[in-house]
């Protein structure tokens, strides 16, 4: 057993499902967005669409299954290419400061996504 | 005359490795990789040194890095490494140099030691053999036959920066032996210490390990079944 106290979910199999639940629900959404914009689009419907429970709901979901899968995925990059192994204690200070960063930033995105959704 | 490079550090006297090249006469004939380092070990250069025991791809002692394809120098022949009259042989990557092609195991074997790569049974031992039955026992075929060369292993990027985490294809096909074993009752305890985000889901599919296996074994398919106990087990 491998100790990873800074991954999402702890365990190797939480994280690679919600890697792959995440994935679909990206997939998902970029295809409703895509088929939307595809079938011509004007301000008044966008607005409508946006109006409406389900595809705020919706979305937010994307927004977080982003964060999610995004904080998963560059973890696994991070963890295999800045490391103490391959660059000394340059690689722990490198790796947990890029990751306080990557947290930071999808944390905004997040907050962001829920505040153009709700907000006004 | 075939051009042959042969990664070259002896640490005793080079600061750093390099490439030294030889032109092999083979006699047009279509010999071994391994038969061309013995060549030149034996008329051109002895210092040359490299790993090799039964010279039949049996016992995994000669893996190395032929013309950027990991694979078994007694069992590999010209016609299938040469390109472009060219021959390269480096040792295999991302282990630590010993002495030109001869790297240190030592990795590999620590990831193959954390498996426990023997069978567990705590029930009392019956008066005769442990018996299977024909469908249990085929359940083992395409795992027991490893011969333990490292040749996925290095060639696998994901344990190339993860040596020490990753367990790697040839300790996880290992593994998967011993889960897939009907003999065996340690396999909660063998899952529980599997999942974590290193050891087994460092694999990301990339499938370097399939094609370079020259026993023909699928390590890739291997730890898809370990992912699926653990699914299983958790859900
Ligand atoms: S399939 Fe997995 S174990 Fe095999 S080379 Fe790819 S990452 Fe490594
Ligand atoms: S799985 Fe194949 S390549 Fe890997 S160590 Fe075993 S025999 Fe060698």
């Amino acid at each position: 057993m491998v100790t990873a106290v800074t991954s999402l979910g702890r365990s190797g199999l939480s994280d690679w499902l919600l890697q792959r639940v995440s994935a679909v629900v990206l997939l998902a959404y970029f295809i409703l967005i895509g088929w939307v914009v595809a079938s011509g689009i004007d301000y008044v419907g966008w607005q409508a669409l946006f109006a409406t429970a389900w595809m705020r709901v919706f979305t937010l979901l994307a927004v977080l299954s982003l964060a999610a899968h995004a904080w998963i995925g560059m973890w696994s990059v991070l963890t295999d290419y800045l490391t103490e192994r391959l660059m000394g204690t340059k690689g722990n200070v490198l790796r947990i400061g890029l990751q306080l960063c990557i947290s930071l930033l999808l944390f905004i995105y997040v907050i962001w996504g829920v505040q153009i959704l709700w907000g006004n | 005359m075939l051009q042959v490079s042969i990664y070259r550090f002896n640490p005793e006297t080079d600061a750093e490795p390099g490439m030294q090249e030889f032109q092999v006469d083979t006699g047009g004939k279509d010999v071994m990789v391994l038969d061309v380092l013995e060549q030149i070990k034996a008329e051109q250069d002895s210092t040359v040194t490299y790993r090799r025991s039964c010279r039949e791809g049996v016992c995994g002692s000669d893996g190395l890095n032929i013309n950027g394809k990991n694979g078994l120098a007694c069992i590999t022949p010209l016609s299938e490494a040469v390109r472009g009259n060219k021959l390269v042989i480096r040792p295999l990557p991302g282990l630590p140099v010993i002495r030109d092609l001869v790297v240190d195991m030592g990795l590999f074997y620590q990831q193959y030691e954390k498996v426990q790569p023997f069978l567990q049974n705590n029930t009392p031992a019956p008066a005769i053999e442990r018996l299977q039955s024909p469908e249990e026992r085929e359940k083992l075929d395409g795992l027991y036959e490893c011969i333990l060369c490292a040749c996925c292993s290095t060639s696998c990027p994901s344990f190339w920066w993860n040596p020490d985490r990753f367990i790697g294809p040839a300790g996880l096909l290992q593994a998967y032996r011993f889960l897939a074993d009907s003999r065996d009752t340690a396999t909660e305890e063998r899952l529980a210490k599997l999942d974590d985000p290193f050891s087994v889901f460092r694999c990301h599919g990339i499938q370097n390990c399939v094609n370079v296996c020259p026993k023909g074994l699928n390590p890739t398919r291997a730890i898809g079944h370990i992912r699926n106990m653990l699914l299983s087990r958790a859900a």
